[in-house]
């Protein structure tokens, strides 16, 4: 039933795909305002999904697949926050196509992939899953908010007819909804490293510093780190900022892919 | 509706030829003059601003030469200026005075400056006398149309003026102006209508910096500000979030190395230039570094168009209150046209009436005041009562293409043509025929 509900989230979202790549050629407030109610409902289906998945009682909290779409819900959830405060949906130009994709992902097939055989300690695990879930999220908002800052930055450098009214929000708002997702999301993807390492070391004893997944993640956050810290000693942003962003996201990615292939994260051994 | 115009405008004519045909001001009242005296027009105004040059009239028989007049005043040849000119007539001249006043017409649609031209120029013409009763009518109800365009839609709500252009700009950039801080460098109308506009949208703290400090200081009062002397402009600059600047400076004065220093001061947070000052006071390579936005004047001319462009939609609505407006003012300027005729023709037939009862009064000896009043009841009487049909026939033809038509028959019948030359004349007949009596 749980993926039944999630494919259809997996339909409302792909409105909001649709808008995605839309809002790039032209504005339309309709169109904002039914990719917004799409989502919307997308998000109730998607709750129905995960609270089903968590009733069902053989909730499996580290399947890849299960963190996907908890990944995609807290995605949509900060979206739905940066409305709430700014009412502006582009960001959705790149929050959508993410979370459409993991949608997808997460629909397609039950359970591929067990990260987990035993661990002894399953507080540890959820509170690490959820953290770094919230982290992730923020880091793709973060991003899209510095794709979307060199789009508008470009417009309006370019001095077209069309910089007046374009679809996006003033610059200085988003580069606070980046700026603001990047200090929410630092501490929470610190935190649940942390909690990752707690995980491991009650389990194996040590942390594999060698293993790719833990690799990726440190390189992850060690961008993560750069990232906010020149933002704060030197305001970097623009370009600059959008560099080490998508730097941000490609280790995010890689290091989610790792899943797939770190024998310690899937706590095979 | 024997209106007719001829003029140059912004899309029929180049700035050369316009600034030729430019009037002063001062030379405005002897130009309407020298219009209504000229042969063939009865009435006429002259509308001269930097993007237009309109004569309107409204002439005798609808056929003056208003070429010939532009010839004569400007002293040009007709093939200096013919090519550029555009002559409209009757039905044609009303819409375009219509769409004129609406600034429909402007090279900024919905600029709000033409209509208080339009309105100046009337203002003059009427003064010295070359508007009266057909202009008049005409220029009241273009003024309006421009009201109910301007209520109606949305034509004009849009920023238009390059302060305005700036104002929404500095939005794009910073979202809300509130605590956002204005620097003024060189003190002139045009920053300071800017910062007006700005602090009127929220702009924290004015700096001014002039290189003739007494001016910045003045400048500096109006707005609370403060004034900077000119050697601490670098040093003070990265304060500002938004810097207007038009000094008479012949090189530029904000170059990429000062751009550089601010942007490390303020921790790269954005700065936005507005440079309307021609020779440019930034240098273009100031615009790469990531962060500063510069828009000299002609990139603010175009942001302007681009509202142009939206408000296209806007506009045609506005065309299509104008339309109804032309076909109403056609159809009530018809009526009006009758009136004259009437006018003259109770005349006529009053002045008959008059001459034969001085007529029978010598044959018949003097009457009692009793008989006095019968034979004026009676002959008034006979007189309404033959009038009552031709009037109300007048009337209903009047709202019908049939009117010229009847109206000339009726002229031709009382044979009334040479009575009726304008509507100023009928009144004074009737005095006329008043002290007769």
């Amino acid at each position: 039933m749980s993926l039944l509900w999630l494919r259809f989230a997996l339909g409302c979202y792909f409105i909001g795909l649709v808008y995605a790549f839309v809002a790039l050629s032209r504005t339309s407030d309709l169109f904002s305002r039914i990719a917004l109610h799409a989502a919307s409902l997308g998000m109730v289906f998607h709750f129905v999904s995960l609270v089903e998945l968590f009733l069902s009682g053989h909730v499996v909290w580290a399947s890849v697949h299960n963190g996907e779409s908890l990944l995609a819900f807290l995605s949509m959830t900060f979206f739905m926050v940066i409305y709430a405060i700014y009412q502006t949906t582009s960001p959705g130009v790149v929050v959508f196509p993410v979370v459409f994709f993991l949608t997808f992902v997460a629909a397609v097939d039950e359970q591929p992939v067990l990260l987990t055989a035993f661990v002894s300690n399953k507080g540890w695990l959820i509170a690490h899953i959820i953290l770094i879930f919230t982290g992730y999220a923020a880091l793709v908002l973060s991003f899209g908010a510095s794709v979307l800052y060199l789009l508008q930055e470009r417009r309006l450098k370019a001095k077209k007819a069309s910089s007046l009214i374009s679809f996006l929000p003033a610059l200085e708002v988003i580069d606070q909804i980046g700026y603001r997702s990047l200090l929410l999301g630092f501490p929470f993807m610190t935190l649940g490293l942390l909690t990752g390492s707690v995980v491991a070391i009650t389990t194996y004893g040590r942390v594999d510093f060698l293993d790719p997944k833990v690799l990726l993640s440190v390189l992850m956050w060690a961008v993560y780190m750069i990232m906010v810290f020149t933002r704060w000693n030197s305001g970097w942003r623009g370009r600059r900022a959008a560099i080490l962003a998508s730097f941000a996201f490609v280790a995010a990615l890689a290091a989610w892919a790792a899943n797939y292939f770190s024998a310690i994260h899937r706590f095979a051994s | 509706m024997r209106y007719q115009l001829i003029g140059v405008n912004h899309k029929s004519a180049p700035l050369e030829v316009r600034e030729r045909l430019a009037i002063p001001e001062s030379r405005l009242p002897d130009t309407c003059r020298e219009l209504a005296s000229y042969p063939g027009i009865e009435e006429g105004m002259v509308i001269s601003t930097c993007n237009r040059v309109e004569v309107v009239t409204h002439t005798v028989n609808g056929t003056a030469d208003l070429r010939g007049f532009l010839h004569d005043h400007f002293h040009l040849k007709p093939e200096e200026l013919d090519a550029h000119l555009y002559e409209l007539r009757e039905k044609d001249a009303v819409r375009h005075i219509f769409r004129v006043a609406s600034s429909l017409d402007s090279m900024v649609v919905g600029e709000a400056q033409i209509l208080g031209q339009v309105k100046e120029a009337y203002a003059t013409a009427r003064a010295v006398g070359a508007v009266r009763g057909q202009l008049d009518q005409l220029f009241s109800r273009a003024f309006a149309v421009a009201k109910r365009v301007r209520t109606e839609t949305e034509v004009g709500s849009s920023s238009v003026s390059i302060a305005s252009v700036a104002v929404e700009l500095a939005k794009k950039i910073f979202g809300s102006l509130q605590g956002k801080n204005v620097f003024i460098v060189g003190a002139g109308k045009m920053s300071e209508l800017a910062a007006r506009h700005l602090m009127a949208h929220g702009c924290g703290s004015i700096f001014v910096s002039n290189r003739t400090y007494e001016r910045a200081v003045g400048l500096a009062h109006k707005f609370n500000g403060q004034a900077i002397k000119f050697d601490d402009l670098y040093a003070t600059c990265d304060q500002a979030d938004i810097v207007i600047t038009s000094t008479g400076s012949p090189k530029a004065i904000f170059h990429r190395e000062h751009g550089e220093q601010f942007l490390t001061r303020r921790k790269n947070r954005p700065m936005f230039f507005i440079d309307i000052a021609v020779p440019r006071d930034v240098s273009p390579d100031m615009c790469k570094l990531d962060g500063i936005f510069t828009y000299d004047i002609d990139d603010l001319q175009q942001a302007i168009s681009s509202h142009v462009a939206d408000r296209r939609k806007e506009a045609e609505r506005a065309e299509a209150i104008i339309a109804s407006e032309v076909e109403k003012f056609e159809a009530r300027s018809h009526t009006l046209d009758v009136v004259p005729t009437i006018v003259s023709l109770q005349d006529h037939l009053e002045t008959i009436r008059q001459a034969e009862i001085d007529r029978v009064r010598g044959r018949m000896g003097q009457l009692t005041p009793e008989q006095e009043i019968a034979v004026e009841a009676l002959t008034r009487g006979i007189i309404n009562k033959v009038m009552h049909t031709p009037i109300t026939t007048l009337k209903s033809a009047a709202k019908e293409s049939e009117a010229t038509t009847i109206v000339d028959v009726v002229r031709r019948l009382f044979n009334l043509h040479d009575k009726e030359k304008d509507s100023e004349r009928p009144a004074t007949k009737k005095d006329e025929v008043g002290t007769r009596e």
